[in-house]
């Protein structure tokens, strides 16, 4: 499991690889909210789901705490790149009323 | 239903152990000649309910859990995952989506995602003695022989 975080614009991109649940979310959560809080001028943190091969609800809590995380610091969030399962997990919390939730293309 | 084979292990409520029960107990299955997909729902079925044990059930503690997985002559696969922790005091509140008794990050889906990637599921909990979550899958590949 890794996270690597980029900068662009007004952007921030966190590309997370791996697996995520209960005994992966809090260094994925850290290395996030780490970026975010040092982001001051940042105006949307994408989480970028391409590289993450196995998903629980954990990643549904990781994705509403940094949600949660981003509001209170003024910043939105969008969730890119889920696979069909992931979407599918993610849509059941009702996410994608509050932030945009994208499938990987194809 | 006729039982063709078992397994059965016992587990550590180390959040480590997360990963491993959920490969181990797909590694059983794919005898049943799984999709890609069933094999995803068992995996993310048993990792709620190993989750459950270890963030619920035994809270700050370390405690057993007792994983159980059966096939069956019918293409059916049973898994029950049972821990001898705290115990659920109202199971349907606990069933219903959305429903935490815990905050910070977690987000109340497990019991709802168990139900949607499975055909079955049941609950039997009992406070102070434990909780035994059981789902059964009907495999669509070829049948066992
Ligand atoms: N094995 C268990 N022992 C004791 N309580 C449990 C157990 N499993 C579930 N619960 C209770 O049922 C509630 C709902 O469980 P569920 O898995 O649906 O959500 P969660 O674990 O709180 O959040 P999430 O699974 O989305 O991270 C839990 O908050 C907990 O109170
Ligand atoms: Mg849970």
């Amino acid at each position: 499991m890794s996270v690597t975080i980029k900068r662009k614009n007004d952007y921030i991109y966190a590309f997370i690889k791996g697996e995520i649940d209960h005994h992966t979310a809090p260094e994925i959560r850290e290395t996030i909210d780490e970026a975010l809080s040092v982001s001051e001028t940042a105006k949307l943190l994408v989480l970028d789901f391409s590289e993450v091969s196995f998903m629980d609800s954990s990643g549904v809590g990781l994705v509403m705490g940094r949600y949660r995380y981003a509001t209170t610091l003024g910043k939105k969030i969008r969730v890119d790149n889920l696979d069909n399962r992931n979407y599918k997990i993610m849509q059941m919390s009702g996410i994608e009323k509050i932030a945009e939730i994208n499938r990987k293309e194809n | 239903m006729k039982k063709i084979n078992q397994m059965k292990m016992i587990l550590d409520s180390y959040s480590v152990n997360e990963g491993f029960s959920r490969v181990a107990v797909s590694a059983f299955a794919s005898q049943l000649d799984m999709t890609v997909d069933e094999l995803g729902d068992i995996k993310t079925i048993v990792s709620e309910a190993v989750t459950n044990c270890i963030v619920h059930a035994y809270k700050e503690k370390i405690g057993k859990i007792y994983i159980t997985c059966t096939v069956f002559e019918n293409g059916i696969l049973r898994v029950s995952v049972r821990d001898r922790g705290c115990g659920i005091p109202d199971v349907k509140k606990a069933r219903e989506p959305l429903y935490t008794s815990v905050g910070g990050d977690r987000s109340g889906l497990g019991f709802s995602v168990m139900e949607s990637f499975s055909d079955k599921l049941s609950v039997r909990s009992k406070v102070g003695v434990g909780t035994t979550v059981t789902m059964e899958k009907r495999i669509s590949g070829k049948k066992y022989e």
